[in-house]
């Protein structure tokens, strides 16, 4: 594939864009909130398999004429169910929603689970400072490959990426689960592998073609990577797409959260990198090269 | 030369490695002795063939070794169902335990290979989460320093005017300064593990933190020992019981569905302690009342030992017939309840069974609305009172009991008891044999939908070169099969989308390659040229990339429970493995095929 297109020309348009969606995330995170899954509030489920279909309202109606409180959806199929109690913090729950279900239909217990509130909060610190962990390691590695203004570029990236991913999750609703979590983590390794992969372009061209400007760099830098970027976030979506109609329910989650970063991070490695180069002043004296970097010297 | 040799060593190995995963273990039914001195009877053999093929089993499933019967089944549903059956049939004289049973050839095993662990979400099974109560631990041991040193200072005849101990310190007060300056320097010898904080006249101690480390260290290791002794009791094949940070212990009990019955055994969440009766000597400010068998008893608060000191504890019958229960104390329990009971002779002494559950309590916030608090219930009863008739050696007995009933539940309360700390349980969850199945069905045909998809792509794109790099990936998979079998890490759900999420990306690097030897094309670069141009040339990229994408995986790991380990751990493999198929492994191909330097064009 051979591109030539002036993307530079796009970019407060992007920039507009980029801005509008953070802050449209922003603002229904704040307000809508995330819908955090049992592992991050407490809390108990079961999932039965029914033999035949059933109403989840019936259910729940009949749950509730035994004194359980509880949120009833179905899950898959018309025939699984899956039952929720949000903020219980009894152990014995699960069994029993199983016994008085037992008292009036036939159905096999697929699943239960039951995560006390001591569990939940500290999990929902760790994976917030995880993801803070994962950020700053990686800042000072591409600091210490590349430049600091490469650093705070794909900083920004990603959080672009995971606010957005985030926003979406609200905005529609999702249930946010440790597999998303772990889905988010993935898309800050997906994404910066396309901004590493831009980066290390915009960095060779910079010293290989010292008569173009900043902007004109950044252009040809990108057409360069395009096929390339364009190719593996193909193959990467054609797998994810194959997760989500064939994974089941409960990896769903995290291929729709993974599939969306991998669009996002695709646009932002294109758009979020490149403004934040330019509105730095990037220039080739900003990649001098270093007798230090070996690795890039010495090749054919 | 050399990465020829490399590249195919390491695919024999991968090879290798990877294949005793082509036949996954067989669940079965395991049937041994209960005693190990007695060997097996064809009978048994015959009658444990005759309830097999009740439940439709063959006899050529049924492995007869020395010591135990291997009964192969079809199904986990079928193999619980086959257990249940042998238990009831065969009666308590034998164990009967879930099993798997291995297919891998003798030639695999000796290289130690074998197929991968599947996790609780594949395999179906029970998994616990407990948090072990360091903080009472802590408060008993205070206590109970707070006496020792009194005893001592008595001892020593050094004077004070006080010792109190509350939740936290213990403080000594004493009438003068020389008074304290001499204590504490009897003392401190022995107060290592403290803080001690001097004011004029009095000195407090506290445990320090490292202190603190070691009290929780000691009651978590204890309990370790205890549950993975009662989770044997269960008969399931394969448990993981393992310490999770500080204060908590992860239980995973693949296979079996009955949380009633394992969350009995398991979260028999008690404690035992033995104290004396008290009598007209005992301060009452040292005394505390309980019930036993509707009568008022008073009891020392000092304990003489905790449950975890207790060994073994089992029925037995005395000379006469009656029944008694036989109890063996650890060295150091045996010594203290020796001195204890030495100069108590005459006297009472009474076990005194903890339990802790959690209650929910419905409580009236300031601003009036209701709010459910979880508060933990202690109950606290006498399972035996007996008079001491001798100074008692670390294995000594309780008589007088009055049916053989009430010998075994108190031998049974005595050994359950053997934990250091009560214990919560903080998370459960179970899943069952079908959705476990299901799983690995959906995850192996996302995975194979995934991988025809990225084939077929990369050949129709970059024709041959695409061969290659499909040649790669599925290299890549036996690898990342073969590494997780050799490391014995657990293959769940989540790493399984990590496995599918690898291929996606590793055909990444390939593209990086190809792009680059498209462009040197381009460029009017000889076939050869370009092929060289273009892997040196993206070898910088493809490391920065995946060096950063490996250590969000490495963080994930170190941070992460469960599913994100899981990921993590298939992610991180297929990072390590991708780099080395698709650089090195095809560049092994292109160079076999283009060798030649006269290649006028590439098929790419």
């Amino acid at each position: 594939m051979n591109f030539n297109l002036d993307f530079l020309r796009f970019r407060f348009i992007a920039l507009i864009a980029s801005i509008s969606f953070i802050l449209v995330s922003l603002a229904t995170i704040s307000i809508q909130q995330l819908q955090l899954g049992l592992d991050f509030t407490g809390g108990t489920l079961v999932e039965v398999g029914f033999t035949e279909t059933v109403d989840p309202e019936e259910i729940r109606t009949y749950l509730e004429g035994k004194q359980i409180d509880a949120l009833v959806q179905a899950f898959g199929s018309d025939k699984d169910l899956l039952i929720k109690i949000p903020s219980s913090e009894n152990i014995e729950n699960a069994n029993i929603v199983i016994d008085s279900l037992q008292q009036q239909y036939s159905f096999q217990l697929r699943r239960s689970g039951f995560v006390g509130p001591q569990v939940g909060g500290e999990l929902r610190d760790q994976g917030g400072l995880g993801l803070l962990a994962a950020l700053l390691v990686m800042m000072i590695y591409i600091m210490f490959r590349f430049q600091y203004k490469f650093a705070i570029g794909a900083v920004v990236a990603l959080f672009h990426d995971v606010l957005i991913v985030l926003g979406i999750f609200s905005i529609i609703r999702l249930e946010f689960d440790l597999s998303v979590l772990a889905a988010l983590m993935a898309v800050i390794g997906y994404s910066l592998n396309d901004t590493i992969v831009v980066s290390d372009r915009i960095r060779e061209n910079f010293r290989a073609k010292r008569k173009l400007n900043s902007e004109q760099v950044i252009n040809r830098s990108l057409n360069n990577t395009l096929g390339r970027t364009l190719i593996t976030s193909l193959t990467t979506l054609l797998v994810l797409f194959s997760l989500l109609f064939l994974g089941g329910e409960i990896i769903r989650n995290f291929a729709i959260a993974l599939s969306i970063g991998v669009v996002v991070g695709t646009y932002s490695s294109i758009y979020v990198l490149t403004n934040v180069l330019m509105s730095m002043n990037i220039s080739a004296e900003d990649l001098a090269e270093r007798t230090k970097d070996s690795f890039d010297d010495g090749m054919p | 030369m050399w990465k020829y040799i490399l590249v195919l060593g390491v695919f024999l190995f991968g090879i290798i490695y990877a294949l005793p995963n082509l036949s996954p273990p067989d669940p079965a039914v395991q049937v041994s002795l209960q005693s190990a001195g007695d060997s097996f009877d064809s009978r048994l053999v015959q009658s444990v063939k005759n309830i097999a093929r009740n439940e439709g089993i063959l006899d050529e499933n049924i492995e007869v070794n020395q010591k135990s019967l291997l009964i192969r089944t079809d199904s986990y549903e079928e193999q619980i169902k086959l257990k249940d059956e042998l238990r009831r049939e065969l009666g308590p004289d034998y164990v009967v335990a879930l099993n798997l049973a291995y297919s891998t050839p003798d030639w695999l095993q000796n290289l130690n290979a074998s197929p991968l662990k599947l996790g609780l979400d594949l395999r179906g099974g029970i998994y616990f989460l407990l948090e072990v109560d360091t903080d009472s631990l802590i408060e008993t041991r205070l206590e109970a320093n707070a006496e020792d040193f009194k005893r001592r200072l008595r001892e020593e005849s050094l004077k004070f005017r006080s010792i109190e101990s509350d939740k936290e310190s213990v403080t000594f007060l004493f009438a003068t300064d020389e008074d304290k300056s001499d204590s504490l320097s009897f003392l401190r010898g022995f107060l290592t593990d403290f803080e001690i904080i001097e004011e004029s006249n009095s000195f407090k101690i506290k445990f320090s933190r490292e202190g603190i480390t070691s009290i929780q260290d000691y009651a978590v290791q204890q309990n370790l020992t205890t549950l993975r002794n009662r989770v044997n009791e269960l008969g399931v094949s394969e448990p993981v019981v393992q310490r999770e940070g500080a204060k908590r212990i992860s239980v995973q009990l693949p296979g079996i569905q009955d949380t009633a019955e394992a969350k009995k055994i398991i979260g028999k969440t008690a404690n035992l302690e033995f104290r004396l009766e008290a009598n007209n000597r005992t301060l009452r400010s040292r005394k505390e009342p309980f019930d036993f068998r509707g009568v008022n008893v008073d009891l020392e608060k000092n304990i003489i030992i905790s449950g975890d000191k207790v060994a073994d504890a089992n029925v037995g019958y005395d000379e006469s017939g009656f029944p008694q229960v036989n109890i063996t104390l650890d060295g150091e329990g045996g010594a203290k309840m020796h001195r204890s009971t030495r100069n108590n002779v005459g006297r009472k002494m009474a076990v005194l069974f903890i339990e802790r559950k959690s209650a929910a309590k419905e409580v009236v916030l300031p601003d009036g609305t209701l709010d459910l608090i979880i508060e933990p219930v202690i109950t606290k009863r006498v399972i035996s009172l007996a008079t001491i008739q001798s100074a008692l050696p670390n294995r000594f007995r309780i008589t007088g009991l009055d049916s053989p009933n009430e010998a075994s539940e108190l031998a049974l309360l005595l050994r359950a008891g053997a934990l250091a700390a009560p214990m919560e349980f903080v998370e459960e969850s179970t899943v069952g044999p079908s959705l476990g199945a299901e799983n690995i069905r959906l995850g192996v045909q996302s995975l194979i939908l995934g991988l025809f998809l990225v084939l077929i792509f990369m050949v129709v794109y970059y024709k041959i070169f695409g061969l290659f790099a499909n040649i790669a990936v599925i290299f890549n998979l036996i690898l990342i099969t073969a590494i997780m079998s050799i490391l014995s890490a657990t293959l769940t759900l989540p790493g399984i989308a990590g496995i599918v999420l690898t291929v996606g990306m590793a055909v990444d690097a390939n593209v990086l390659i190809f792009s680059r030897i498209r462009e040197e094309l381009k460029n009017n670069s000889r076939a050869t040229d370009a092929i060289i141009a273009g892997y040196d040339r993206a070898f910088v990229t493809i490391l920065d990339a995946n060096i950063t994408t490996l250590i969000v995986a490495v963080i994930l790991y170190a941070i992460g429970t469960g599913p994100i380990k899981g990921f993590a751990i298939t992610l991180s493999i297929g990072i390590v493995t991708s780099m080395f198929t698709s650089i090195l492994g095809t560049r092994a191909m292109v160079s076999l095929i283009y060798r030649k330097n006269n290649v006028r064009r590439l098929w790419i």
